[in-house]
């Protein structure tokens, strides 16, 4: 029977990016896919007569550039499109554009409030500076603050060297941006709701947080740290939709030399002395590996794919409490045609970008209250993008794919588990919220696809329905992410990984996890480094 | 008439009279301004109906250190305490209470028996490193002097101390929330939501908000057992005022202070509110650090970024203060008397105790409201007429200002919100009520002149702590202005009735007195 | 159809009708959003009219806010790094403003209207800013850049044509006056004030009255020598009179990401607008403190060898790596001298400072390494931009 070099479980963009930088290295790698199709929560799915849902992720901003050319992506078919700006509706009829142009934002801004729109150029540059400090830090392992070891002292004082470099003011502006809530952060800089409410949208994205949760403020951080083509904070469609990213990744992979086995459901992952050695399919077949690297978030990887003996109680249990609650819904939705939305001025380009219907903090906090109560929220926070207005490869001509990510959404309602007929009512109290402010988009549908917690748990396998393997806050991140101890991509079990989102630096495509792991897997085997580092900002 | 003084005290709050003390000791001259009647600030026991008194906020010492009762001889002062830290009892209609204790058998159902020791135990070995933050000035992460730097490779050292496992868990959880911790420690939902309100009490956080988990560690990092003097807290302040005046401290009341004066960028003394002046070395505030900068000293005579920053302090008091006057006691829990001698906690499970939170984030209170109460009258029935008791209670969450203010009608409909839970625990007790007063944070700001009427001066929270408390440059007491010291709880290392500011505010001033 | 919204795409001043017409070149550019002319037919005869006859300038989109309020001198003191307690009402004075760290957020021109009313004038959006300035003073901080329409009137011939328009006794008003006026019933603030270090006036108008003032003035100028002027030709006066912009020679404070980037006073060579001997000021620490150990750059004005603007380069002292870089550089036509203003770090520089050009003919690309002399104050400075009574041509 063939030993491969590495079994990559999962084929989520960070299970082929692990895989693809291992055949790159001249490993041989097989990854190993549940589903007859690859991408995890990052595909194409055509599920509606010629519509294109990208039904899971659906915008892209994070994935690291450095990978994209390492993989060749480009000629791998991807190709990523910025998008234009967006708008958040108000109660009041009136709207709040978003604009990328810097001087058509101030006077945006400045038509709601002058004082908003000029400390809106302050909040730029304080919330960049953030970005630089955090960027630099996504293609890099982190460091154990608890060891001693050269290793890690080193990493540590690389981590800590743009922070020694920043001026007094920076340094303690940093340690309160890391802390703070995205609301007590906002309510820093402006005075106006709708401001306010369109900013902190950010910080919430994802997340179990609301946006006076301590913590929330590095959520902003953690959508705002991405870039297209240098332009930080822009988002873009992956041309054909998410999917493309995926089919990229694999097709590299393939080049590399690199096999995907679909249908191909991983039982349990099979450990011999202390090391790990293969997989086991449901189907029986076992499949050997010197390596296995599991891409699956870490409840499933440890909880229901291993036989508890072979790890530390200690480490069972902090797997256990890792918090992966889901806290997102998102509908897919087929359109006869262009929905219009009245408030926005004929012809405004603001269409093309995001739109949010929630114009107030304290909206998007009762929002968050549902959640808690274990119900959906009936004011929800919706991120609503119409990809064909810039993406023509989506639905057919004329016609539109719209896809509304809903915050907040619980992976389990006060009723008990989710029902097709209360995901039904989610779906209706979603279209109800985008129908107050598009009077012909109700007449226009011609399909929809209602996900919950649920659906992401069952297709895609993410616990609680986490749409970043686990939640963004500070007790997850960095050498806490997953487990205090483990957040080097190293299983408590010798040659098993962690290549997850739930490993640092997290969710959102980024691709980044699944880099860092190949980093460290290569230096383990002691071959060449095949991971590129940051371009650096200068 | 301009005197001449070593160091002014403005305000005879805990921190104030801590702070003078220790300055008298060392051979200053020292005057501590009060503007009320009486000192003590919020540390005081009022009477709040015609022979019937008790601690008009805080009620419970949590971490005033022995040493310091030691040092400043309070207990020869006039302190009489039994050190033996009280047990919380947990009530909830229609169960049993659970009892939570340090020292003796606690009584939890199941599993969560044995777990609360075991939690109880390493929540103090985590909070052993907040103490030793307590225990010293922030260092400043700027300016890289050999203070700071010792101060920080000293934080580092407790840190290690703790071993890998527990620096670890230190790491994860100071930014962590309660409400996850306690889900992985305890089964029984009573057991959870009592110690979920140990950290949220007195702070603007539900327990699912992150940082919580700091707030209790901060709560019980000197054990965490409450501790409840004679006569109230204000038996503290006064023992304090005496150990002050022992000192050689002058402590006037009913002087209130309009202003502090500067002179060429410096402190130089105060005018009080009758026109008076006084000037001296050193001014030391102990009104918190908002009102201070901005309305003693006022803004510009900083620089604009630094008012911005003082302006900002997040300082929003959520608990409010319900003292009952009996004509009987209500029955006990279990029927047992002695658990009615304890702390009482009223929190509902975590989801009633988040859910009592989450109205105060749009500035209207709890219907459900969860309470901390005790019966100071059954050790110390001097507190009121013969036969009759006093029930103290502290409820979460109330606005500071609900839209529309607190009018008449509001305050009554939260007074019944809290006399229906306290009811619905304690039965009996309401047909016992013969006066009753309502202190809403709104009343504490004015009532005791501070910012938002919050306990600690201002919100304890990570970005409010440590290096930033009050504010980024204005941590280290004397940083905000020349000549001016802060020592109130809104300065390092936040509220409690510890006189740790107090403290590390007069020996920054010492410091100062050895270096040049 | 959108109800509320706005059409946000152009803002246009007042004087919009006519600097179209008057754009031959049609070249613009967005100045805080407003449509302003880059040059109207040659900036090079644009700028020429400035130093010989007179040049309009439209000034409309400059940042203007209107500090009022019994507090308001109180308020400005504390702002500002210079002593403006002694600005009597009509006169004008030149200003900076810092951050706590002693680090300058802008530039601008106070305009003491009438007493206890200040108009301050920046080339960037500080609302913000100035009122958090304003917590614990009672004053009001209000943002009028749309309510008042601005003309900048510059050159020798300014007077004359300002005379011919209707002002009676304007020569008389010193640099640095304002005056308030009637002239054919508009309500006119004037002020002899500038950006070009030439003798010139600046016209402050209600926004309705702009079009027949624009008129009447080409009217009465016609035989000055009127011309329209645009921000290249305005770029050009403002480098020979030596004076530093914000977005150019330096970026506000509070908008900078990269640490080490914001400029104090004194490293912008404004140290005489510090005064250590008036109350507290935000900023005043860290100056004093900088004041005592030194700071860590120096601006320069240079006199570049050869004819090849040094726009961009790199300034050298000895040693091989660069100390600096050139931040505003053109041919000065009147001065006949190639010109620059710069940063250097200071005490790094030994010997004479070197820059190293480069310039791009036909596609290729030239280096040269010239020889730099620094001056002191500006390039050019007539006597007739301080002599009082102004000249009339």
């Amino acid at each position: 029977m063939k030993t491969y070099d590495a079994i990559v479980i999962g084929a989520g963009h960070n299970g082929l990016t692990n895989a693809a930088f291992l055949a790159k290295a001249g490993l041989s790698v097989l990854v190993v896919e549940k589903n007859d199709y690859i991408g995890g929560a990052a595909v194409s799915r055509t599920l509606h007569d010629d519509w294109v849902y990208s039904n899971c992720s659906y915008v892209c901003s994070l994935l690291r550039p450095e990978l994209h050319r390492a993989l060749d992506l480009a000629r791998h078919g991807l190709q990523i499109t910025p998008y234009y700006g967006g708008a958040t509706f108000m109660e009041n009829g009136d709207y709040l554009g978003s604009y990328p142009d810097p001087d058509l934002a101030h006077r945006e801004y400045a038509r709601h409030s002058r004082h908003d729109a000029d400390a809106k150029l302050r909040y730029r540059a304080e919330t960049m500076r953030q970005c630089r400090l955090i960027r630099d830090f996504l293609l890099r392992t982190p460091p154990d603050p608890t060891s001693l070891k050269p290793r890690n002292l080193k990493s540590l004082a690389e981590l800590a060297a743009p922070f020694l470099a920043l001026d007094d003011t920076a340094l303690y502006d940093t340690w309160r941006f890391w802390s703070m809530s995205i609301g007590d952060y906002l309510d820093e800089f402006f005075e106006t709701d709708v401001i306010k409410g369109a900013l902190a949208g950010s910080g919430i994205i994802g997340t179990a947080l609301g946006p006076y949760s301590p913590g929330s403020a590095y959520v902003l951080l953690h959508h705002y740290m991405g870039d297209v083509d240098g332009s930080i904070g822009a988002w873009g469609f992956a041309r054909g939709g998410m999917g493309a990213v995926s089919d990229a990744l694999a097709s590299a992979l393939k080049s590399y030399g690199g096999d995907i086995r679909t249908e191909a459901d991983v039982d349990s992952i099979l450990v011999r002395n202390g090391k790990a050695c293969g997989v086991a399919l449901t189907d029986g077949t076992e499949l050997r590996a010197k390596v296995v690297v599991s891409n699956l978030d870490v409840k499933r990887t440890f909880l229901k794919c291993m036989d508890h003996r072979d790890l530390p109680d200690a480490f069972i249990q902090r797997v256990k409490h890792f918090r992966t609650r889901g806290s997102s819904g998102k509908l897919n939705i087929a359109l006869d045609g262009l929905p219009t939305f009245p408030a926005l001025p004929v012809g405004s380009p603001l269409i093309d970008g995001d739109l949010h219907f929630v114009d107030s903090m304290a909206r998007l906090e009762r929002a968050y209250d549902d959640w808690k109560n274990k119900t959906w929220s009936k004011d929800p926070y919706l991120d609503l993008i119409i990809p064909t207005l810039t993406d023509p490869t989506m639905a057919p001509p004329g016609k539109h794919y719209m896809s509304v990510f809903v915050q907040y959404c619980p992976p389990e309602l006060d009723t008990g588990p989710w029902t097709d007929d209360a995901r039904e009512a989610f779906g209706r109290t979603v279209i109800e919220q985008i129908a107050r402010y598009s009077p012909d988009f109700e007449s226009l549908i011609k399909h929809v696809e209602i996900r919950t917690p649920r659906e992401l748990e069952a297709e895609i396998g993410l616990t609680g329905g986490n749409i970043f393997q686990g939640e963004l806050t500070l007790d997850q991140l960095l050498f806490n992410r997953p487990v205090p101890g483990y957040a080097q991509y190293r299983s408590p079990v010798k040659n098993l990984y962690m290549c997850g989102s739930a490993t640092h630096p997290g969710g959102g495509v980024m691709a980044a996890p699944g880099a860092n792991a190949a980093r460290e897997i290569l230096s383990d085997l002691r071959r060449p480094n095949t991971v590129p580092e940051n371009f650096g900002d200068d | 008439m301009t005197e001449r003084l070593d160091v002014i005290v403005i305000g005879a709050g805990h921190n104030g009279l801590v702070c003078a003390e220790r300055l008298a000791r060392a051979g200053r001259k020292v005057v501590v301004l009060e503007r009320r009647e009486q000192v003590g600030g919020m540390t005081e026991t009022i009477e709040f109906a015609p022979g019937y008194r008790a601690s008009a906020c805080a009620q419970f010492l949590y971490d005033l250190p022995m040493s310091t009762v030691d040092e400043l001889g309070l207990v020869s002062h006039g302190l009489t305490m039994d050190p033996r830290p009280l047990d919380t009892v947990a009530l909830a209609p229609d169960t049993e209470p659970r009892v939570f204790s340090s020292n003796r058998t606690s009584t939890l159902p199941g599993m969560d028996a044995s777990a609360w020791p075991a939690f109880r135990k390493h929540m103090l070995d985590l909070a052993g490193f907040i103490e030793h933050i307590k225990q010293r000035p922030p260092p400043k992460l700027h300016q890289r002097d050999r203070a700071d730097l010792l101060g920080l490779a000293g934080m580092g050292l407790a840190l290690r101390r703790l071993g890998t496992d527990d620096m670890r868990e230190f790491l994860r959880l100071i930014t962590s929330n309660v409400y996850d911790l306690l889900c992985e420690h305890f089964e029984d939902p009573v057991v959870r939501g009592a110690i979920g309100f140990d950290a949220v009490l007195g702070t603007h956080l539900g327990p699912r908000s992150p940082g919580s988990v700091l707030t209790l560690l901060h709560r019980w990092s000197r054990g965490g057992g409450p501790v409840q003097p004679i006569g109230g807290l204000g038996a503290v302040s006064s023992a304090l005022a005496a150990s002050a005046r022992a000192a050689g401290v002058h402590v006037r009341t009913e002087s209130g202070v309009r202003n502090i004066n500067v002179h060429a960028g410096r402190a130089i003394g105060v005018t009080l509110n009758d026109g008076s002046t006084l000037e001296a070395q050193d001014i030391v505030s102990n009104v918190d650090p908002r009102r201070t900068l901005l309305d003693l000293v006022g803004a510009r005579h900083i620089d604009i970024g630094l008012a911005r920053r003082f302006h900002r302090i997040r300082a929003k008091g959520t608990a409010a203060r319900m003292l009952l006057a009996l004509d009987g006691l209500p029955e006990a829990p279990s029927g047992n008397d002695r658990l009615l001698r304890q702390r009482l906690v009223v929190a509902g499970d975590l989801d009633e105790l988040e859910r009592a939170y989450n109205p105060v984030k749009y500035g209207e209170f709890s219907p459900k409201p969860a309470l901390e109460i005790s019966v100071p009258t059954l050790s110390d029935p001097a507190l009121a007429p013969a036969g009759h008791h006093v029930v103290s209670i502290t409820a979460q969450y109330a606005p500071l200002r609900p839209e529309g203010g607190w009018t008449t009608s509001r305050r009554d409909a939260f007074a019944d919100a809290i006399r229906n839970t306290l009811d619905a625990a304690l039965p009996g007790v309401a047909r016992h009520i013969v006066a009753e007063d309502l202190l809403v944070p709104d009343d504490l700001e004015s009532r005791y002149g501070i910012t938002g009427g919050h306990w600690h001066h201002g919100e304890l929270a990570l970005d409010q702590f440590l290096f930033t408390r009050p504010v980024a440059f204005g941590a280290q007491y004397r940083q905000a202005l020349a000549g001016l010291t802060l020592c109130s709880a809104g300065a390092h290392p936040g509220g409690h009735v510890s006189g740790h500011a107090g403290r590390h505010a007069a020996a920054a001033i010492l410091r100062r007195g050895t270096e040049s | 159809m959108s109800t509320l919204g706005i059409d946000l795409r152009i803002r246009h001043t007042p004087f919009h009708p006519r600097t179209r017409e008057a754009n031959l070149l049609n070249r613009w550019h967005s100045w805080q959003g407003f449509t302003v002319a880059d040059a109207y037919f040659d900036a090079d005869l644009e700028y020429f009219a400035v130093r010989n006859a007179t040049g309009v300038f439209d000034l409309s989109p400059m940042t203007k806010y209107r500090i009022s309020g019994p507090e308001a001198l109180a308020y400005l003191d504390r702002l500002l790094t210079r002593d403006v307690t002694k600005l009597k009402p009509g006169r004008v004075a030149y200003a900076v403003w810092c951050d706590d760290a002693g680090k300058v957020i802008d530039d601008g021109t106070l305009f003491h209207l009438d007493d206890g009313t200040y108009r301050l004038c920046s080339q960037e959006y500080h609302l913000e800013w100035l009122q958090a300035a304003a917590l614990g003073f009672d004053v009001l901080v209000q943002d009028e850049t749309d309510s008042i329409a601005a003309l900048a009137i510059q050159g020798p011939t300014s007077c004359a044509v300002l005379g011919a328009f209707g002002f009676a006794n304007l020569p008389s008003l010193k640099p640095f006056g304002l005056r308030d006026d009637q002239v054919e019933g508009w309500n006119v603030t004037v002020s002899r004030t500038g950006f070009t270090g030439d003798l010139g006036y600046e016209l402050w108008i209600d926004p309705e009255d702009a079009l027949a003032i624009w008129d009447r003035l080409f009217d009465a100028g016609r035989p000055y020598g009127i011309k329209p002027m645009g921000g290249d030709a305005l770029q050009m006066a403002r480098i020979e009179a030596g004076f530093i912009q914000a977005g150019c020679d330096f970026l506000p404070a509070d908008r900078l990401v990269r640490p080490g980037r914001a400029r104090s006073p004194f490293e912008l060579g404004l140290g005489w607008l510090v005064d250590f001997n008036k109350p507290h000021f935000s900023g005043r620490a860290a100056l004093a403190l900088e004041n005592d150990v030194g700071s860590r750059w120096e601006l320069v004005r240079l006199l570049v060898d050869g004819n090849k603007p040094a726009r961009d380069a790199y300034l050298y002292g000895s040693a091989r790596a660069p100390i600096g870089f050139v931040t505003s550089a053109m041919w000065s036509p009147v001065a006949k001298q190639n010109i620059a203003l710069g940063t250097i770090e200071r005490g790094k520089r030994r010997g004479s400072l070197k820059a190293e050009i480069f310039y791009q003919r036909e596609l290729h690309w030239s280096r040269v390494l010239a020889d730099c002399q620094t001056v002191e104050g500006p390039f050019f400075d007539p006597p007739r931009r301080r002599t009082t009574p102004a000249l009339l041509r």
